[in-house]
């Protein structure tokens, strides 16, 4: 029980665009602190009225209790497809992105995302990579770590038959869409800062016009783990970042193609 | 009246959307509805509106889906195995209540079947996939049919925020007629108070649309059976207001013939040979095969000695019509067997519904 005359004082008010809800995340889960980030980014630009979020399916759609902008949940998978038809549908004139988790984007969609890339969609593609599917109870995903335990995957992940974790954030990188692509973790103050620059960055892209933009973030999931939040979050310092090296892989501020057939 | 054209049907459908307003066009090449896909990307940059091909159907059901949740007219066209790939995103936009134009150019089936005409698809359409809900389906005969019956469909879409499903086939598309192009006047909508554009002029007031009634329709004040009931209410709306159909010489009829589509025209030409032959036959035509027109054939079941059902299946829609007639008479399926060839390119003839008529009377 709080006691009723709190003498603590706020040093920093949540941000304006994150609704006033508890979180329904578990202990440790790092979704919500990227959707701390995204309130005070949306905040900053000033885009919350201008701004439509196309969430996925999995852990990280939570993100739509917290974050009170105009809302679209997409089938598994199926956020680019639906962010696109939003996007064209409000002829290019509104801020749209979408939210994945790697189950989501990497697997079911990732024909979905790839064409999204191709197409230099004016998206901003928010990845949270926790490593596991979190909401199906932590079975394996494309981004499991080679000799990561997972139900689906209980002696550890075997490349030789399940083969390899995918690098979303260097692949799209080598799209001539994609305006921007980075790879981020929140797994300190420091690196917090930089996940919010570069979601800031991602965004300032689909803005300016530029192209598909895409923020990657490394995100705990203790419960896939099995660790106790401070453990999770080491095990990403020291395994996660060993198989997906942080940092940013693109950043243009034109999207052309290498050739063009003339006359036509 | 407007200007005329010849076109075929598949280019009735890119007039029909025009003529509806349809804004956002997203769609796959897939035989035989690819005049179709062209039509689009043709004709749509020139008046400023917007084309897209994507990269499979499953992604052009989806694209459709946010651009009616955007607020604007949006359609898709296919063929059949395709048809099957939008499965998925059609019930997701049923779920979510946004209003859309699918348009199904039927070919054989199944698997990829064939790349001629049939129309296998009766069954998925009128009864959609996983979970329970309908599409609206309809189903023109002509080519100035099916350029009404676009515009028809988008202004059901928005009137139910469902969507509508319209089926022709490799005839009816690849067929030309003259379309008098004018524009089909309706009852005024309401606002699209619902559409997800950003919630600025809304006073920072989100919309929020979803797809999982069972787990974020709490979101909206619903509870999972609030939400379903809403939507079989919605669903029980359609059944008592949108019934729609062709009746042709039923008063004195012994024996009722039951088409839709191309196999309406050749029922229809058998029909007109029967009277004249100096038969008692009668013609049913659906044009919303959801809802099924069932009053009216439960009206005649006790009255005439039989049905017959002529669709280019092995036999889907008579099951319907057994549903309704409930064994009062007899329900007779004038079906694939019975087309002319049989390749692909066969097709059931006047002749053919013309002998069973005769076998039946």
């Amino acid at each position: 029980m709080m006691a009723e005359a709190d003498s603590r004082k706020v040093l920093c008010e949540p941000p304006k665009s994150r609704l006033p809800v508890e979180s329904p995340l578990c202990p440790g889960c790092q979704h919500g602190v990227i959707g701390r980030i995204l309130g005070e980014v949306i905040d900053e630009l000033g885009i919350q009225g201008d701004t439509i979020c196309i969430a996925g399916v999995g852990c990280h759609a939570m993100i739509l209790f917290t974050t009170n902008v105009d809302f679209l949940q997409a089938l598994h998978g199926r956020a680019p497809g639906i962010g696109t038809g939003v996007k064209r549908g409000l002829n290019g004139k509104k801020i749209v992105f979408t939210v994945q988790g790697d189950g989501d984007l990497a697997s079911i969609g990732m024909g979905d995302i790839i064409h999204a890339a191709i197409r230099g969609e004016k998206l901003t593609v928010i990845f949270c990579n926790n490593s596991a599917y979190g909401t199906t109870g932590g079975q394996m995903a494309p981004t499991t770590l080679v000799g990561q335990s997972t139900t689906t995957s209980p002696g550890g992940r075997q490349y030789e038959s399940a083969g390899f974790p995918v690098h979303i954030a260097e692949l799209l990188a080598t799209f001539p869409g994609v305006a921007y692509s980075a790879r981020c973790a929140v797994t300190s103050l420091a690196e917090y800062a930089k996940t919010k620059k570069a979601l800031k960055t991602a965004f300032q892209k689909q803005i300016d016009g530029v192209g598909l933009s895409i923020v990657e973030i490394l995100s705990a999931c203790p419960p896939s783990l099995k660790l106790n939040s401070v453990k999770a979050v080491e095990w990403i310092k020291e395994h996660m970042m060993a198989e997906f090296p942080l940092g940013e892989f693109k950043n243009v501020d034109e999207t052309l193609p290498a050739y063009i057939l003339k006359g036509s | 009246m407007g200007k005329k054209i010849l076109v075929s049907g598949n280019e009735a459908v890119g007039y029909g959307a025009i003529y509806a307003g349809c804004t956002h066009y997203f769609g796959y090449p897939i035989t035989p509805q690819n005049e179709v896909i062209e039509f689009f990307a043709r004709e749509f940059p020139k008046i400023g509106r917007s084309f897209l091909q994507a990269d499979s159907e499953v992604s052009s059901i989806n694209m459709v889906g946010g651009a009616a949740a955007a607020g604007v007219r949006a359609m898709t066209t296919t063929s059949s195995t395709a048809f099957s790939l939008m499965q998925e995103g059609l019930s997701a936009i049923a779920a979510m209540e946004v209003p859309c134009v699918v348009v199904d150019v039927q070919r054989g089936g199944p698997g990829a079947g064939s790349t001629q005409h049939a129309q296998m698809d009766y069954l998925l359409a009128t009864r959609g996939s996983h979970g329970d809900y309908f599409n609206m389906v309809l189903a023109p005969f002509s080519v100035q049919e099916t350029f009404e019956t676009i515009q028809l469909a988008f202004h059901l879409a928005d009137k139910y925020r469902h969507p509508v499903l319209v089926l022709t086939d490799g005839i009816m598309g690849q067929m030309e007629e003259s379309v008098d192009l004018k524009t089909v006047e309706f009852e005024p909508l309401p606002e699209k108070d619902w559409a997800v554009t950003g919630s600025r002029e809304r006073g920072l007031k989100r919309n929020f649309l979803h797809n999982s009634p069972g787990i974020l329709g709490f979101m909206t004040g619903d509870t999972y059976r609030s939400n379903l009931e809403r939507s079989y209410a919605k669903y029980k709306r359609m059944k008592d207001t949108e019934v729609r159909y062709q009746a042709k010489d039923l008063d004195d009829a012994e024996i009722i013939l039951i088409a839709y589509g191309s196999t309406a025209r050749v029922t229809a030409r058998a029909q007109y040979e029967a009277r004249a032959e100096g038969l008692k036959v009668g013609m049913i035509r659906p044009i919303t095969l959801w809802p099924f027109p069932t009053d009216i054939i439960k009206k005649y079941a006790e009255k005439v000695k039989g049905f017959i059902v002529v669709e280019d299946t092995m036999g889907q829609m008579v099951e319907d019509v057994k549903c309704v007639v409930a064994e009062k008479t007899e329900v007779h399926l004038v079906g694939f067997l019975d087309r002319h060839l049989p390749t692909s390119t066969g097709m059931i003839l006047p002749d053919v519904v013309l002998n069973r008529i005769k076998a039946v009377a």
